[in-house]
């Protein structure tokens, strides 16, 4: 049984006493909307489909999302395993993060290590050494092989502008593809999951999330997050107007100066194209003020692959990558 | 604390709703420089002097290069009061589809006019379609005043005549409000214009902060379709059994008499439980699980409803279908109906009746329900179902059509005959 004060850094038992109404009702406070949008999509995705999976990177969004799963389910276990699809280029302390999140709320981790596939051959690694676009086979495998029906990932229509029309369920046909056709229009709060076999639905409980609401949220509800998203001191080097850092994705070129800098992650992702930004924003409350008055989006911030072109993001959405 | 609006827009094509919308997220600071680089880079290949900020809500690519939008896009905007999520409905075709899935969950639309051509067809059908689907409030905006000199005459006009087909559609004089506009420019959209001294009411980012977002929960009855039942079944919780839902309508706390459909058994509320710790009291919209008194045999797809004011239940209603397919229906379809948490089979039995866009009438027996159209059926199904007037209960009165055969959603459903009531028929 995990419960779900354990989940938070202050581990301040659960408050026994009623909560007041006003506080957190639906219809008068937004996160509070928002929070029971995403649990209403956990419990239908339970309620309707077999094998389920939560998409699991140990990033802030999917741990926003595992945190709502085990709000949804409370005082029950997520009826659910975790999948993540690790590209070999992560950093160190967002691995741990993950392992210890599993393990702590006692859930199924099930990990697709892209190197397997290179080194059997299935995929070959690309000349830029980047493995962002790796991920997709690799995740389609494992969907395939354990028969999830169902995988939620944690994605945000405000991310990027190709993602304004997606569904929070959105079909995928036998070959993991988006075909924009076969979309249904989602009215009220009646999901259809309905599929044939060797389909699955990608679902997105954060769907009507912003990056604001994501941060207040972590906030107000103490979510520990992997130590990289508050301000350290590393060693960086620039590249195409990021700060980037060594690890096993490679490291600075001729002439690449490195530098120590005091920085923070806004993302987390492939380290090879996952830059930093110069801040000192070492507590929650820090970071949003510095959300609130940030000037670039996540994505255009700290993201390479995604600006490789305008509609980098919709190609692979077809190709079944998120 | 800040609360959430959902609300959708609609309008004809060139009416200038996708620079409204670009201009709320402009003016409300929710454009970040990044995007705002790419749409002045892209206006300025364009040939445009002032960036062009339609361009901030573009769309898929595919859309793109017909340029054409023909699919809802969410869009999302805050202010310190209020944050909103909007339903970008585009007004070209298959707008009827278009149009309902944006209205099934606004709680306010913002029609857009022409200043130059005022109320015009597409307007009255678009005010018929929201108003089918109960959106509670309309904002008309008189777009591009600018191109009229912010003439006062002209946009009284407007505004009347809005109001008397509003009114007609059965909305109240105080939940339509018109207000007069340039997008492009910025004049009363987030700034109160000096081009309007005449103009006494709210900018429209004020009445959409302001505006009430929900009638008074406690008018409703209570209703709760139960998603999930919670056992953990731990050493900690042996013997925990909770009814896991959203609340469709009403509130609940813990003392309250409750009836479970559709069995018909009569028990009471003991907890109103979340994660967070039990609740005094929890209304529509929220996520709880509720625990009763007696141990009764409840699964996924029951109903939990307040025992004084419980729906119907029922195996025959009359319905109101928009059909969202390009496949066609006729009397004697099979299909499936989602309602709340369940899925039943049924057979629609009569189509009764057709909505006629052009005359705002309907048309009785059509042999078919084509993509777009909206039509009265009779449906019968497989088991009873605890259902209400949509008129009553609009979660508990709203259903999908679905296709048994390839899972595709053929159709929103509202139970009710509701032609009449948009002034069809
Ligand atoms: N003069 C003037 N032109 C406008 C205004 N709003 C939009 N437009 C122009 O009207 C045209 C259509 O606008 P657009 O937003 O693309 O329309 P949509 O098809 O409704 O999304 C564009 O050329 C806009 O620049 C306005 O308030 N005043």
């Amino acid at each position: 049984m995990t419960a779900l004060h354990e989940t938070r850094e202050t581990g301040e038992p659960d408050t026994v006493s009623a909560v007041s109404a006003a506080a957190t009702d639906a219809a008068r406070d937004n996160l509070a909307a928002l929070e029971s949008e995403a649990i209403h999509i956990f419990r239908e995705v339970a309620g309707e489909f077999d094998r389920p999976v939560i998409l699991f990177s140990g990033g802030k969004d999917s741990t926003l999302l595992l945190h709502l799963a085990i709000k949804a389910f409370w005082p029950a276990p997520v009826p659910f395993p975790l999948l993540h699809v690790d590209t070999g280029h992560n950093f160190d302390e967002v691995i741990s993060f993950r392992d210890r999140m599993a393990e702590r709320h006692g859930l199924r981790l099930i990990v697709a290590h892209v190197q397997d596939w290179i080194d059997d051959g299935r995929l070959t690694e690309r000349p830029d050494g980047t493995r962002n676009p790796l991920q997709t086979q690799p995740l389609l495998d494992t969907i395939a092989e354990h028969r999830f029906d169902a995988v939620f990932g944690g994605g945000r229509r405000d991310e990027e502008r190709a993602r304004a029309k997606e569904r929070i369920f959105s079909l995928r046909n036998a070959f993991g593809q988006w075909e924009p056709r076969r979309q249904r229009p989602e009215l009220w709060n009646l999901y259809n999951g309905r599929h044939r076999p060797g389909e699955h639905v990608r679902v997105f409980p954060l769907s009507n999330w912003t990056e604001s609401d994501v941060w207040n949220y972590i906030a107000r509800e103490r979510v520990e997050l992997p130590s990289i998203y508050y301000a350290h001191q590393r060693k960086v080097y620039r590249r195409d107007g990021m700060w980037l850092t060594e690890g096993p994705w490679g490291g600075p070129r001729e002439g690449e100066e490195v530098k120590e800098l005091t920085v923070r992650y806004r993302t987390v992702g492939d380290g090879s194209c996952t830059g930093a930004v110069e801040s000192t924003a070492s507590t929650v409350e820090e970071v949003i003020a510095e959300v609130q008055a940030s000037r670039l989006t996540e994505r255009g911030a700290t993201r390479a692959d995604d600006r490789l072109s305008e509609a980098a993001m919709e190609d692979r959405k077809r190709e079944g990558y998120f | 604390m800040s609360s959430l609006l959902r609300l959708a827009t609609a309008g004809s094509v060139d009416d200038g709703k996708s620079t409204l919308v670009g201009r709320l997220l402009y003016d409300t600071k929710s454009v970040l420089a990044d995007q705002l680089d790419a749409v002045q880079r892209a206006s300025v290949d364009r040939g445009l002097s002032t960036p062009d900020l339609s361009l901030l809500v573009d769309g898929l690519r595919s859309e793109r290069e017909q340029g054409i939008t023909i699919d809802v896009a969410y869009r999302y905007f805050a202010t310190p009061r209020r944050s909103f999520v909007l339903a970008d409905t585009p007004g070209h075709v298959q707008y009827t589809r278009n149009t309902v899935t944006g209205a099934s969950t606004a709680q306010l639309a913002v029609l857009l006019v022409d200043a130059r051509k005022g109320v015009v067809e597409q307007t009255r059908r678009h005010a018929a379609v929201l108003a089918l689907l109960g959106v509670p409030r309309l904002v008309l905006a008189v777009n591009k005043v600018d191109l009229i000199n912010y003439d006062e005459a002209a946009f009284t006009v407007i505004a009347k005549e809005f109001a008397t087909h509003a009114a007609s559609l059965g909305y109240a004089e105080g939940s339509v409000l018109t207000i007069p506009v340039s997008a492009l420019h910025g004049d009363n959209v987030a700034t109160r214009s000096e081009n309007t001294p005449w103009y006494g009411g709210p900018t429209l980012l004020e009445h959409l902060e302001q505006v009430p977002v929900a009638p008074d929960p406690h008018d409703a009855p209570f209703r709760f379709p139960v998603q999930y039942v919670i056992r953990p079944r731990t050493a900690d919780y042996p013997d925990y059994r909770g009814y896991a839902g959203q609340i469709a309508a009403g509130t609940v706390r813990p003392g309250d008499e409750v009836v479970v459909l559709p069995q018909g058994l009569r028990t009471r509320v003991t907890r109103v439980d979340t994660a967070d710790g039990p609740r005094d009291e929890a209304g529509a919209g929220s996520s709880v699980t509720v625990l009763l008194a007696d141990d009764l045999d409840i699964a996924r797809g029951d109903l939990i409803a307040s025992a004084t004011d419980r729906p119907e239940v029922t195996d025959e209603f009359t319905a109101t279908l928009c059909w969202l397919s390009s496949s066609s229906l006729r009397p004697g379809a099979r299909v499936l109906v989602k309602h709340g948490a369940r899925t039943v089979q049924a057979l629609v039995e009569e189509l009764g009746s057709r909505f006629d866009e052009q005359t705002l009438s309907t048309v009785d027996s059509p042999e078919s329900l084509e993509l777009n159209e909206i039509g009265g059926v009779r449906i019968r199904l497989s088991e009873e179902l605890p259902v209400d007037e949509y008129s009553h209960s609009p979660r508990t009165g709203a259903f999908l059509v679905i296709d048994p055969k390839n899972g595709d959603t053929l159709a929103a459903g509202l139970v009710g005959e509701r032609l009449s009531a948009v002034g069809a028929g």
